[in-house]
């Protein structure tokens, strides 16, 4: 078959050089670094509770066990065996594919973009905790003290200082540990920095477990609607909360994966940050319920009456108003905003990473150049698009589009090209049984595709929505140029990056396992009829 | 907290949290395979 290259050819003596983690407990966290981010933090307390509460948790688990880790086994396996970021594990994968990779990169650098203004909002909060500036009136202090809010779907270029000295502060920090590497870098923030995250976050729910009307929140949260499993809607909610909130399709997994060494598990530690992200996510959903508990019976209204207990209002409003109320409120509002700093700068690092490495694949630039390069660009469109009184608007507009279309759209052509079009599917399969201490089975890849399916449907249900109902009440030009824009941005890039010339040679490498070793006919393209047992009796 | 509450917050915590502690049984039991196909040695770049 003409698409693919023959690979009879063994494993050369020696391969192509390329940054490794330390080792596999410093890859599991920086893997679980970059899953648990805000959107376990507030995402996930508002979809349960939005969704049949404690009965969420079943659609919840079912999404986990058949979408997120089939999902996140299939990037691990192209990026460990292709070894590359995604525009060269794709291209590796079908020279057509790489496109879809440069998807993915897309995608990380307009999440990128906003992200970091949040990360700048979060760390503002932990300076104004410690003199609770936002007691009086914390909606309003939010909107218009901080953020000078402008006039909702306009674009403005008025920009607000109170904003911007953090976000540079972040990009600063950002840029610095893309430059130190993967090693000095990303590697060691997660080190120190998800231990101290999940102690943090310990020390706040625990307190949040003692606050009167605790038991009110976890009612509210936990209390089943069984009725709601019937509901397709919540299905999908559900698969979608796993699937945003285990950081799939950004091409995050592809290019940590192709940092491990060639003989590494791979299994065994996604099923690890797996179920350590859906960790995270519970305690910070039983945290965040306690809290709004407490908020409630101060206010002497059910949970259910309260606004804002989902999304940035959850943080920056909601949050606060509890945080005033609570006794030692400086202290615990210093703790929450500095574990939403973590969370969020371990996950920007990881998008930001994907970024940077394709740059480095593609331009053969060093990493300290491709994050100077990466980091500098996008601080400044970031403070143009984020620094200003409509910030707030086109992050919750390019927000929606990149996650609830782009990413999605990153997913389908991931699978499609490796399974459905590119025929790896046995391939990687074989791949993760081969260096893995668990074996995937032939389920797994029935499952992949099955997600593909529901993702398809997911896509075009979404489309449709937004075509017809446009968003948020913002007018129809807003939505068109930086809804839509953002769409097109995506696919601009995914097409018309391929024609870059690579600027090093990537034709010479071979995967390993080979094809042989791993019983497959040399040719991709080729029906294979034998079996493969990892332990070597075929 | 009501009763089914109390349940679907066990259920919750057994199934999430004793997954990551199962999954870290089985990893720190076999960190690695020891059978896998020749080769694949990496180079290392200097940090």
């Amino acid at each position: 078959m003409a698409e693919h290259p023959t690979e009879a050819a063994p494993p050369p003596p020696t391969h192509e050089k390329r940054e490794h983690w330390s080792g596999q407990t410093a890859f599991i966290l920086a893997a679980i670094g970059s899953a648990v981010g805000l959107g376990n933090i507030w995402r996930f307390p508002g979809q349960a509770y939005e969704h049949g509460g404690g009965a969420f948790m079943i659609p919840y688990l079912v999404a986990l066990l058949t979408a997120g880790i089939p999902i996140l086994f299939l990037e691990h396996a192209i990026g460990h065996r292709f070894r590359g970021s995604p525009p060269l594990a794709m291209k590796r994968v079908h020279r057509h594919a790489e496109g879809v990779g440069w998807l993915h990169v897309a995608i990380c650098f307009v999440i990128g973009l906003y992200y970091t203004a949040i990360l700048a909002w979060a760390l503002s909060y932990f300076f104004f905790s410690f003199s609770l500036a936002y007691k009086d009136d914390p909606a309003g202090f939010f909107t218009s003290d901080y953020l000078q809010l402008g006039e909702a779907g306009t674009f403005s270029t008025s920009f607000v200082p109170k904003v911007i000295i953090p976000l540079v502060a972040m990009w600063a920090v950002t840029i610095v540990i893309l430059a130190l590497g993967l090693h000095k870098g990303v590697e060691r923030l997660n080190i120190v920095g998800i231990p101290v995250l999940v102690a943090t976050f310990l020390v706040i729910v625990v307190r949040a477990l003692f606050l009167d009307g605790a038991a009110d929140g976890l009612d509210a949260l936990f209390t089943p609607d069984f009725a709601a499993l019937k509901d397709p809607q919540v299905w999908i909610a559900a698969y979608g909360q796993i699937f945003f909130s285990l950081s799939l399709a950004y091409g995050i997994m592809i290019t940590y994966a192709s940092y491990r060494r060639r003989r590494s598990n791979l299994t065994a530690p996604g099923l690890v940050v797996a179920f350590g992200n859906s960790s995270f996510e519970l305690l910070a959903g039983i945290g965040v319920f306690a809290t709004l508990g407490f908020l409630a019976h101060r206010e002497g209204v059910g949970v259910g009456e309260l606004d804002g207990i989902a999304g940035p209002f959850l943080s920056f409003v909601t949050f606060p108003a509890t945080i005033a109320e609570m006794p030692g409120g400086a202290f615990f509002g210093a703790l929450f905003f500095a574990s939403l700093v973590l969370a969020g700068l371990t996950s920007l690092v990881s998008v930001l990473q994907v970024v940077s490495a394709a740059l480095q694949d593609k331009l053969g630039l060093k990493p300290r150049t491709a994050a100077v390069l990466v980091g500098g660009t996008s601080a400044v469109l970031s403070i143009v698009g984020f620094g200003t009184t409509t910030g707030l608007y086109l992050l919750d507009t390019v927000d929606n589009w990149s996650n609830q279309l782009g990413i999605v759209a990153g997913a389908i052509t991931m699978i499609a090209a490796a399974v459905w079009l590119g025929r790896r599917g046995h391939e990687l399969e074989r791949h993760l049984a081969a260096v893995s201490t668990l074996r995937p089975g032939r389920a797994w890849l029935w499952l992949v595709s099955a997600v593909a399916l529901l993702l398809i449907y997911m896509f075009v249900d979404k489309a449709v929505t937004l075509a017809i109902d446009g968003y948020g009440g913002y007018p129809t030009w807003y939505l068109v140029v930086f809804g839509w824009g953002t769409v097109v941005f995506l696919a601009l890039v995914a097409f018309l990056m391929p024609f870059l010339k690579w600027r090093r040679d990537i034709s010479r490498f071979h995967p390993w396992p080979s094809r042989e070793q791993l019983n497959l006919p040399a040719d991709v393209g080729e029906r294979h009829t034998e079996d493969y047992d990892p332990r070597g009796r075929s | 907290m009501n009763g089914s509450a109390i349940a679907l917050l066990t259920v919750s915590i057994v199934l999430v949290w004793g997954g990551l502690g199962v999954s870290i049984a089985i990893l720190a039991r076999r960190p690695e395979n020891d059978h896998m196909p020749e080769g694949g040695e990496d180079t290392r770049i200097p940090d």
